[in-house]
């Protein structure tokens, strides 16, 4: 959980389409979620493909998400036996029917990313590919090198050349990966991505070198100028309360606890959750519900909106909302969260779990004068952050 | 003394003819701020009034630091003009620019940091994503309140802007040298090491509180630099020990850094650097109390 950010992992499939659109050479390839369209999309392949999961989760080759098909009517079966399949969690939807690859020579690695240590962007190659780079990494670090790349001097042909001949590319593929590493690069930046990482880059018996597989990650933040971006999203995915959140424009994480977290700032939220599941040691082992940051505002309508999130949520037992006032002041923080409930309560939501407050900051005493004045049968006010965090673990191991 | 931000500071406002950077410009003049001016080209030569402080708008941050001696901005332009707004300053060389701006694109911050670089680092870039920075009694350069606390002898650096509240909160009677959120976007200008060492270098700072965050390894560099040059007493609190590992694709990330990027990783290498960390806000309240003797 990373905070104020949000990364887009993509599909295999989705990251094969941005390569093709920028010039780094793939297979052909189509998305399917039926069985039954694997025949023609294998037809179109000229009657023989390879049928591969779309998971976003690695080692789904050794989990049988990865198959030949020597027929059409082959393909069918294999889309058959892998579309519902579980591979580490994750339920397979799509499969991409891809183009068989000629005869693999080698395999290498190639990709880019943030260094956030510092504060550039990173080329790593690798003529160890196909592996988890992860463990070339650990076991055989001279095999991976690793290239800062200047934002805004760029990858050009000569920037690419250094790269591969840092990672000791044979002379024979040196050129072309070099070639690769250009129109990764402008994938990269094209399309604001956070990583670009093919893995296989195969070389073939033709003597040219394919991305058979990759990864890309794009920056939500970017999405203002990627208005393509939006649909690459999988919505479906997504928790039902966090696609909910979403809509509503709340910075929401469901977890796996029992009391609902809003608070206001991702560092102050991301401690309300320790400090509840540390509370929640004494209390049966309780953990929180859900991180989810109203931010700086806090207006009715926000409270309103985190609230109904939050208690719409089956596992949620009780409600802490921690706030400290800082520029937003807590007696308007008190106002919202009294005309939250009333908002909720006309809408017809049921509204019966109950809430531990805790106000702090700028006009804290006034806030907490609200809310004891409104007298709500639901509002406990605790004023301490730790305090609150107790209350609300006791009840929610009450319930 | 206080570190990066003083009386004597004269700051202007990027933006600040925009909604947010009206709202904040008078609350950084009500604490005290020497503001002198606000940057936007479509208004230059109006000026604006904030109850009866009439500020002037300058057409560029060169225009204004030539007719002001400006040497701080503070840069409230929203994210899809952000980087603009950022090698403007870098390009006029003001010595601090505060960058507020959430949201904005990594590709833009990478691109202004190395841009920072490529023009010798005469502008010292605080953010981007982050709440600004506050010397109590003194300027206020951002969005953090002013009233929580009054000038004293802890030194304050953190990621994240409510934590900063929280903790200036929980520590309001002892004081503030300064404080400085540097935000927790993946590329920041100033880091927990360029404020540790200015806090170790001003002498009004007798304790410095560091307040980290899952991801990355700053916080873990953060503690190299104090085993080695850090002399003062620190205390450390790093948020986020519960929280779940995100969903990322790989771990190519952790390649880079070298480190699992957890608040438990973190925290042992702050300890191990003789750091004391507290496990939540008030434990790393109390700890700083009882290292200062107070």
């Amino acid at each position: 959980m990373e905070k104020g950010r949000t990364r887009v992992d993509l599909f295999e499939y989705q990251a094969r389409d941005l390569f093709a659109k920028h010039g780094v050479p793939v297979l052909a390839g189509e998305v399917i979620d039926t069985p039954e369209d694997a025949r023609a999309a294998t037809e179109r392949l000229g009657g023989k493909s390879v049928v591969k999961a779309q998971v976003k989760v690695g080692g789904r080759g050794k989990a049988g998400g990865v198959k030949l098909a020597a027929t059409p009517d082959e393909a069918v079966a294999r889309a058959t036996d892998i579309l519902g399949m579980d591979i580490k969690g994750h339920t397979v939807h799509k499969v991409m029917i891809a183009e068989t690859a000629p005869e693999i020579l080698e395999e290498y690695y190639v990709s880019y990313l943030l260094d956030r240590t510092n504060r550039t962007f990173l080329a790593m190659a690798s003529v160890a590919g196909g592996m988890d780079i992860e463990e070339v990494a650990a076991t055989t670090p001279e095999k991976l090198a690793k290239v800062p790349v200047n934002a805004n001097e760029g990858v050009t042909i000569e920037k690419a050349r250094e790269i591969v001949a840092q990672a000791k590319f044979p002379a024979e593929v040196a050129e072309k990966v070099a070639e690769v590493m250009v129109t990764l690069w402008k994938t990269f930046v094209a399309e604001d991505a956070l990583l670009v990482e093919v893995n296989p880059l195969a070389k073939v018996a033709s003597g040219d070198v394919i991305a058979l597989d990759g990864k890309v990650s794009l920056d939500e933040n970017a999405d203002f100028r990627q208005p393509e971006h939006e649909a690459l999203e999988d919505k479906a995915a997504a928790n039902p309360l966090e696609a909910a959140a979403k809509a509503k424009g709340l910075n929401y994480v469901k977890l796996e606890g029992q009391v609902g977290i809003i608070g206001n700032g991702a560092g102050l939220v991301m401690s309300t959750l320790d400090v509840v599941a540390y509370a929640g040691e004494n209390h049966g082992g309780v953990k929180p519900a859900n991180f989810l940051d109203i931010g700086g505002g806090a207006s009715a309508e926000v409270m309103a909106n985190g609230l109904e999130i939050i208690l719409g949520d089956p596992d949620v037992k009780s409600v802490f909302v921690n706030v400290f006032g800082g520029i937003t002041a807590c007696d308007e923080v008190a106002k919202g969260i009294v005309q939250a409930l009333e908002l909720l309560k006309s809408k017809g939501e049921d509204v019966s779990k109950p809430l531990v407050v805790r106000l702090d900051g700028n006009n804290a005493e006034l806030g907490r004068k609200i809310l004891s004045d409104a007298n709500h049968p639901l509002v406990q006010r605790v004023d301490t952050m730790d305090g609150a965090a107790d209350k609300a673990a006791e009840l929610a191991a009450a319930k | 003394m206080a570190i990066f931000l003083t009386k004597d500071s004269k700051v202007i406002v990027q933006g600040m003819t925009g909604a947010t950077g009206m709202k904040h410009t008078k609350l950084m003049l009500a604490d005290g701020t020497n503001i002198v001016g606000g940057v936007n080209p479509r208004k230059a030569g109006t000026s604006v009034d904030f109850d009866g402080t009439s500020v002037p708008v300058f057409g560029s941050v060169a225009e204004a630091m030539e007719k002001t001696g400006a040497d701080v901005t503070v840069v409230f332009v929203p994210p899809a003009f952000a980087k603009a707004a950022v090698v403007e300053a870098i390009d006029a060389e003001i010595p601090l620019a505060v960058v507020i701006t959430e949201g904005i694109a990594v590709h833009d911050s990478a691109a202004f940091w190395a841009y920072a670089g490529s023009k010798g680092n005469k502008t010292r870039i605080i953010g981007p994503n982050c709440p600004g920075l506050i010397t109590p009694g003194q300027s206020n350069a951002g969005i953090i309140p002013g009233d929580i606390t009054k000038p004293g002898r802890i030194g304050l650096v953190s990621k994240s802007g409510t934590l900063t509240y929280q903790m200036m909160y929980e520590l309001r009677d002892i004081g503030f040298s300064s404080a400085v959120g540097i935000g927790g976007d993946p590329v920041i200008g100033t880091t927990h090491i360029d404020a540790l060492a200015a806090f170790e270098a001003d002498p009004e700072t007798e304790l410095i509180v560091m307040i980290g965050e899952i991801g990355g390894d700053a916080e873990e560099r953060a503690a190299d630099f104090i085993k080695a040059n850090v002399t003062k007493p620190v205390v450390g609190y790093v948020a986020g020990f519960t929280a779940p590992e995100g969903k990322t694709m790989g771990h190519a990330g952790a390649i880079v850094s070298g480190s699992s990027g957890t608040a438990q990783a973190k925290k042992e290498a702050l300890e191990a650097a003789g750091v004391k960390v507290g496990k939540t806000p008030s434990e790393t309240a109390r700890l700083a109390r009882a290292a200062l003797g107070a």
